[in-house]
């Protein structure tokens, strides 16, 4: 078992919100004590809806934000204060891609020198040895020299997001967090992106933070699965058996909630009540309210992760652990 | 059996651009017709030019009968009462489709006031009627709030309410769901279904999620740049594709269970209408095209009473998947 490269302990972070121009600002608890460990070589699969802190979580282990409370630590070290040199020096081993590259792209730069600008900003290499890393990398996606002089707006979707792909590996990172990557892309070119993700992470031994609403997608890619909602993680286990068999009644709906080909909607859970709002936290369990099996207890007491046997952990009063079992049973 | 809605050889161009290439699709009353498909190939396309939507740069060709009556050309006075009377739409952003400056009584009550002989009172009674079917808590006070006082899937009850207004026999849904988190996605075809019962209507439903079709919809119809390649039954269609490009859609969707596989993902990309290739516009990516395939675009062929497929190669692909499904 390898050990670590990316190590998330108790993270959190809030947000200030006022409501209306002289309403009072309240706390909005984005992100609420997230611990995580992914380890080298591997990919964690973060999946929630809008406003669980997934994205928010991504941004924290990457250092493009500083958690309030809680510590990221980086292949053992602890993140550098950002803007200092040694961040700049780490961030070059961490990269990220986002849903949208052609919001991630210079539309008035022909692709290929956006390839290179990562380089010259680490000032890696001769300018002889930028260039040829530029075709290697542009291999790498599968695109050809001649993509690279194009401009974004010439290219297809898929393959923009190659060319963001190619960007992030410049640096030769070791870790790379993407954020919905393939969620705009339509299901053919979406398989596309996925298998070469896939395929580069293998070759280059890539740790990866794989941020998704796509179940279907999380799972093909991900070792690991972590569930979010309002902020906290409700559920984490192996991705094999995390969907097939999900403890936490809000994994459950999730994937109940996921369409199916071949399957009638019969026997679907479909959770009552709105989409959480992270400006106004329920007390208790988060997901009290909606949850078809919510007891007293549920609305108090903040159910901690903890671990029902295997890898599996989960944060629910009513599923409980083999330890509790005995426990009872004496 | 007359069908509600027939479309025959329907086609679009864009500034000489053909993007709709020649559709034929019908509906009967009350059934529910998934049109799935990648982005450009038509499918919303095919409905906005049915009801005289697209803007004046379109050339539109082809039949369109409602109830065997030809609405395709059709006077703007009769397509203005069929537009959210008989037939009503909704899209995937339907906050965009309100006005933020009006209430929602406002907005329910200029569509009922359109599209049903109703006055005074019986408008505001129906409105509220119609919020309460649509799953809005507390619709008599809810009647008087903005657009942006609702969640994204509140809006979208609103759009159906609004839709309702008018007792349309079809509901053209447009990706209703896309822009939504997955479990409110779920209350919002639940919702669709069951109002698509009690009232009869029949529904097409447009989406790019293979799943949310064939969970909602009795036929599906798969569209490819610009033609229906592939027409069958829900459940058959998923169970045993034909089309190549059908085989290939459900092959790259990742299994949410069992043994993970390497996805089969489609190679290269959709064409440009501009620069369509000859004959079938799937062969360049197709692994089974052959040189027919690049002579003369396929029609749509009946394989069986109640599935058609666009393919010259259908037998080989079929043999292909049994082949594979034996392995």
């Amino acid at each position: 078992m390898s050990r670590p490269l990316v190590d998330v302990s108790a993270i959190s972070r809030s947000y200030s919100m006022r409501s209306g121009m002289f309403g009072r600002s309240a706390a909005v608890h984005a992100v609420d004590g997230v611990s995580l460990t992914i380890r080298k070589g591997e990919t964690l699969g973060l999946v929630g809806e809008s406003g669980s802190g997934k994205s928010t979580t991504g941004r924290i282990v990457l250092g493009l934000e500083p958690p309030d409370q809680g510590e990221v630590r980086f292949d053992g070290k602890p993140m550098a204060t950002p803007g200092t040199t040694a961040w700049r020096a780490q961030r070059a081993h961490m990269q990220m891609i986002f849903q949208d590259p052609l919001g991630a792209l210079d539309r008035r730069l022909p692709v290929a020198a956006q390839i290179r600008e990562p380089l010259d900003i680490h000032g890696l290499g001769t300018p002889l040895e930028r260039e040829e890393r530029v075709r290697e990398l542009l291999r790498a996606v599968e695109l050809t020299p001649a993509h690279g002089a194009r401009y974004p707006g010439a290219l297809s979707g898929g393959q923009r997001q190659r060319v963001v792909l190619a960007r992030a590996l410049a640096t030769k990172p070791d870790f790379l967090v993407c954020d919905e990557p393939v969620s705009a892309l339509d299901v053919s070119i979406q398989a596309q992106v996925v298998n070469l993700l896939a395929d580069l992470q293998a070759q280059l031994a890539l740790t990866l933070l794989f941020i998704s609403h796509d179940l279907r997608v999380v799972r093909q890619i991900s070792n690991v699965v972590a569930v979010m909602y309002l902020g906290r993680i409700v559920e984490i286990g192996c991705a094999d058996d995390l969907f097939a068999r999900p403890e936490h009644p809000y994994t459950q709906a999730l994937v109940s909630a996921s369409p199916a080909p071949g399957r009638r909607s019969a026997g679907r859970i479909v959770l009552a009540g709105d989409p959480p709002n992270p400006a106004a936290r329920p007390q208790g369990c988060a997901f009290h309210p909606r949850c078809p099996r919510a007891i007293a207890r549920c609305g108090s007491e903040v159910p901690a992760l903890s671990n029902v046997g295997g890898d599996r952990q989960v944060a629910c009063h009513l599923v409980t652990g083999p330890q509790v079992e005995t426990r009872d049973a004496a | 059996m007359t069908p509600l809605i027939s479309i025959r050889d329907l086609s679009v161009a864009f500034n000489g651009v053909p993007v709709l290439r020649g559709v034929d699709l019908a509906l009967q009353k009350g059934e529910a017709l998934g049109l799935v498909g990648e982005s450009g190939s038509g499918k919303s396309v095919t409905w906005l030019a049915a009801l005289g939507l697209l803007p004046r740069n379109a050339r539109v060709s082809g039949s369109v009968r409602l109830d065997g009556r030809e609405i395709l050309g059709a006077p703007a006075a009769e397509l203005d009462r069929i537009r959210g009377g008989r037939v009503a739409m909704i899209f995937q952003d339907p906050a965009s489709a309100l006005n933020p400056v009006l209430t929602i009584r406002r907005q329910l009550c200029e569509s009922l006031a359109l599209h049903r002989d109703l006055s005074g009172g019986t408008v505001k009674a129906e409105a509220r009627r119609l919020l309460d079917l649509v799953g809005i808590p507390d619709a008599a006070r809810r009647l008087e709030a903005y657009p942006h006082e609702f969640s994204g899937g509140q809006v979208q009850r609103i759009m159906i309410a609004m839709a309702l207004a008018g007792n349309p026999d079809l509901l053209i849904a447009d990706e209703p769901t896309t822009a939504l988190d997955a479990t409110i996605q779920a209350q919002i075809l639940e919702l669709l279904s069951t109002i698509r019962h009690e009232m009869g209507m029949a529904m097409v439903l447009i989406s790019h999620d293979l799943g949310v079709v064939a969970e909602n919809c009795d036929r599906v119809a798969v569209m490819y740049a610009g033609r229906i390649v592939e027409e069958a039954p829900a459940n058959q269609l998923f169970a045993d594709p034909v089309h190549p490009y059908a085989q290939g859609l459900i092959g790259a969707l990742p299994p949410l269970d069992g043994p993970r596989r390497r996805l089969t993902a489609i190679p290269g990309t959709v064409p440009d209408p501009a620069s369509m290739p000859d004959g079938c516009a799937f062969a360049p990516r197709c692994a089974l095209a052959e040189a027919p395939c690049g002579r003369a675009a396929p029609t749509l062929a009946p394989i069986a009473a109640d599935r058609a497929v666009a393919c010259v190669r259908a037998e080989a692909s079929r043999r292909a998947l049994l082949g594979m499904a034996a392995e």
